[in-house]
């Protein structure tokens, strides 16, 4: 190996002086385009370093002259979204709930605005796709403890359910009739074969005969002569074939004996009343929603 | 080391600089048919988006429409929606395979006259020497120093071209949207900001690549010219000097040369380098920078009318052609020469991907639907007992009126309902109602018992309700739970 540079005579251009079995390196420069613009990208994160904030301090960094932050950027662009919005969140504000549905645009809106807030605030109890679970009801069937038309669950979204706080909340208390002491043992059981009976998942045995004698005394109150339930009271409909805790015997059984007492909050305390109502509007669309009751002529 | 270099004395460069073409004007029969084909070529680019076709009050009038806001591309009777690109597709097949057959039939006639690059040139050409003279002129021109004269011919025609390529640019963004009201918009001030930088790109490319690059891009910058070549055999036309007719080269008169010894019929006057927009010698053959325009041939048959011989001396002509002339045989007759395997070949491809796409045009339903199942929760348990299913359907009415259609299950045994009318009014058919031009969605439910397979295979079928009829079907499953709870 030679380290001798020296010039090549096909391209005039010096070597760089190392040689191996015969080959040569050429140091050819850097072409010029090439090389302004290295210095053209220097220049420029030497301006950038001055404009943006750049400089990592021991707390923040330094300023720039531009005095942009990723957080102001990120509140003007929410201004902004707002601002495309506002118009149809003030035509939502001001619509009665139950006019809404006159104008499908309105309609199609609310929904999708309920939908990304039942996301945020919903799903942690009732599921995802507001397919509930147990102790959390599913919000897709015809089911409704308090009622399913849209001033219904209106109402329910805004004042919660059983929640301290709001003295419109729906209240209702189930005693806990095993704990309590008001029924026995061998009584919850015959009461629980007479439910199960009356949900068509047991014959109307010696037990549920006994049992209806001890419902007609100590469960039509709220629940129904026949176990059809009151959505005036919350109580839920004994005969159909949804059950919000479990209709097994073992779960009717505990919930006989210690009765539950399932909380929602008031939406109302927490959320604007714009999200409350697009909340409710897309839990009515969900496949359950009931239409309103025509108005009673006598009022 | 430091053996003898076996390679020749550099010439200090590596690679050969630009020579500036300077072609000189002509006139003749392909000089007229590029005429003819410029005019023809622009007068398409620049007036198309003006045409006018009445589609009705639910859709736009422009005659040839790319409307990339709506996804819709409307070119005359024909509406395509972005679901049918693959009639854009077939278009680009059809475009590919009749570049093939045009080269393989009449070689590089696309490059020659109706490729973008060589008419705006050809125009740009134009322009520079109606400014600055022919091409004696600018010769003289490009060599005197900067003057008054100069400075000001140098700006008119750089203010022409500029023009020229503002209004190409411009006419471009015009296929985009409703080119009257966009016109306003630009010149007021109002347009899309994309439409300025359309324009400005657009006006930069022309201006660079008509006014100052020209046949460089050909040459280098064009992958066509390299897939020509591998396309071109003994059968394609191409600009051919008759060598045996025109060898030996003399200057002068050739009756006093004959005396002398043998004289060709090129009198070496360099007109055909003189009017060649790429500035080749075709005398040298066959060349990646010939773009077969013709406009030497021109040249040449002026010079040999003039001098009282044949004309023809540079023509086009297919290699074989040149065999049979130079033994002396009949030439091919033209037909017999376009007809080969490969030009019958890559006619019935064009051909068939064509017919295939008129037929499927013809045929093509104006009705469309898709079905989505809600898979959050797959299935919902009634109060009776029953297992609910959800389906989002879209239907695309693909027809410029409203229309309505009735949605109807087969597959199974159940009613339907949707979130309007509630379960209480279930029934055989849902009727929705489809804006023109537009895809309506309805949320719709069905219900069944929980007895039953799994997963039962269910189609959808969508009926438009009016005199024309025409009905789609999208396949979807009904689900139950496995053991119920």
């Amino acid at each position: 190996m030679s380290d001798e540079k020296r010039v090549d005579e096909a391209t005039g251009t010096e070597t760089v002086g190392h040689e191996w079995d015969g080959i040569e390196e050429l140091d050819t420069p850097m072409p010029r385009w090439w090389l302004i613009t290295l210095f053209g990208t220097i220049i420029f994160a030497i301006g950038y370093c001055f404009a943006y904030p750049s400089i990592p301090l021991l707390h923040s960094s330094t300023a720039g002259y531009l005095g942009w932050t990723s957080h102001g950027q990120l509140d003007a662009e929410l201004a902004a979204d707002h601002a495309r919005k506002a118009p149809i969140l003030a035509a939502i504000a001001r619509t009665p709930i139950e006019r809404i549905a006159d104008d499908p645009r309105l309609l199609a809106a609310a929904q999708e605005g309920g939908k990304a807030a039942f996301k945020v605030n919903c799903t942690q109890c009732h599921g995802s796709g507001a397919a509930g679970a147990k102790g959390y009801p599913n919000l897709n069937d015809d089911d409704w403890l308090w009622g399913g038309d849209i001033k219904a669950i209106h109402q329910t979204l805004q004042h919660g359910v059983r929640y301290p706080g709001d003295d419109a909340t729906r209240m209702s208390q189930m005693p806990a009739f095993g704990r309590d002491g008001i029924l026995k043992a061998e009584q919850i059981d015959d009461v629980v074969s007479y439910v199960r009976f009356l949900s068509h998942q047991e014959p109307f045995n010696i037990s549920a005969r006994r049992g209806k004698e001890i419902f007609a005394q100590n469960c039509a109150a709220c629940h129904g002569a026949e176990g059809k339930g009151n959505r005036q009271l919350g109580a839920p409909n004994l005969t159909d074939a949804i059950w919000l805790y479990g209709g097994d015997r073992q779960t009717i059984t505990e919930t006989v004996t210690n009765a539950r007492y399932g909380i929602m909050p008031a939406w109302g305390q927490r959320l604007d009343p714009v999200t409350v109502k697009m909340l409710a509007l897309y839990v009515h669309s969900l496949g359950g929603g009931e239409k309103l009751p025509p108005a009673d002529p006598a009022k | 080391m430091n053996a003898p270099n076996p390679v020749p004395k550099p010439t200090g460069r590596l690679f050969e600089g630009r020579r500036k073409v300077f072609p000189r004007k002509v006139d003749g029969t392909f000089r007229r048919l590029k005429w003819a084909i410029m005019v023809a070529t622009l007068a398409i680019y620049y007036l198309t988006p003006w045409l006018r076709w009445h589609r009705g009050a639910y859709a736009p009038d422009q005659a040839v429409l790319v409307d990339l806001a709506h996804r819709r591309f409307y070119m005359f009777s024909i509406e395509i929606w972005p679901n049918e690109f693959y009639y854009v597709v077939g278009l680009l097949v059809m475009a590919a395979v009749g570049l093939f057959l045009v080269t393989s039939a009449v070689g590089r006639a696309w490059c020659g006259y109706a490729c973008p690059q060589t008419v705006w040139t050809d125009l740009f050409v134009h322009v520079e020497r109606f400014i600055e003279g022919d091409r004696n002129a600018q010769l003289r021109l490009d060599r005197a120093p900067w003057g008054v004269e100069k400075l000001a011919k140098r700006t008119g025609k750089f203010a022409s071209w500029l023009v020229i390529a503002a209004l190409t640019g411009g006419a471009w963004i015009f296929y985009f949207a409703d080119a009257p009201t966009l016109a306003r918009q630009f010149i007021s001030g109002n347009a899309p900001t994309v439409a300025y930088a359309t324009v400005g790109v657009l006006t930069a490319t022309t201006f660079i690549f008509g006014g100052l690059m020209r046949e460089q891009v050909c040459i280098y910058m064009c992958p066509w010219p390299r897939i020509q070549s591998a396309m071109m055999d003994e059968r394609s036309l191409s600009v051919t000097y008759r060598a045996w007719r025109g060898e030996p080269r003399t200057r002068g008169l050739k009756r006093s040369q004959e005396a002398e010894g043998p004289a060709g019929d090129c009198i070496d006057c360099e007109a055909c380098i003189a009017v060649c927009p790429t500035g080749i010698d075709i005398r040298e053959g066959a060349q990646i920078g010939c773009i077969t325009c013709g406009l030497c041939i021109d040249a040449c048959d002026q010079m040999m009318t003039r001098i009282g011989r044949p004309t023809q001396l540079i023509g086009y002509l297919t290699e074989l052609d040149a065999d049979h002339e130079r033994r002396g045989e009949a030439a091919i007759s033209p037909i017999r020469r376009l007809l080969h395997p490969r030009t019958i070949a890559y006619f019935l491809i064009w051909a068939g991907i064509g017919c295939a796409m008129l037929f499927a045009l013809g045929n093509r339903a104006r009705i469309g639907v898709s079905v989505l199942q809600t898979r959050n929760p797959i299935w919902v348990r009634l109060s009776d007992g029953a297992v609910r299913n959800g389906y989002l359907i879209k239907i695309r009415n693909m027809e410029e009126r409203p229309r309505r259609f009735a949605i109807s299950l087969d597959g199974m045994d159940a009613l339907l309902w949707d979130e309007q009318s509630g379960r209480g009014s279930a029934a055989r058919r849902i009727v929705v109602a489809a804006n023109a031009d537009q895809v309506a969605q309805r949320q719709i439910f069905l219900a069944t018992s929980t007895k039953g397979e799994a997963r039962t295979s269910i189609d959808f079928t969508v009926r438009a309700l009016d005199a024309e009829g025409g009905s789609a079907r999208a396949t979807s499953f009904f689900e139950r739970p496995e053991t119920i709870p």
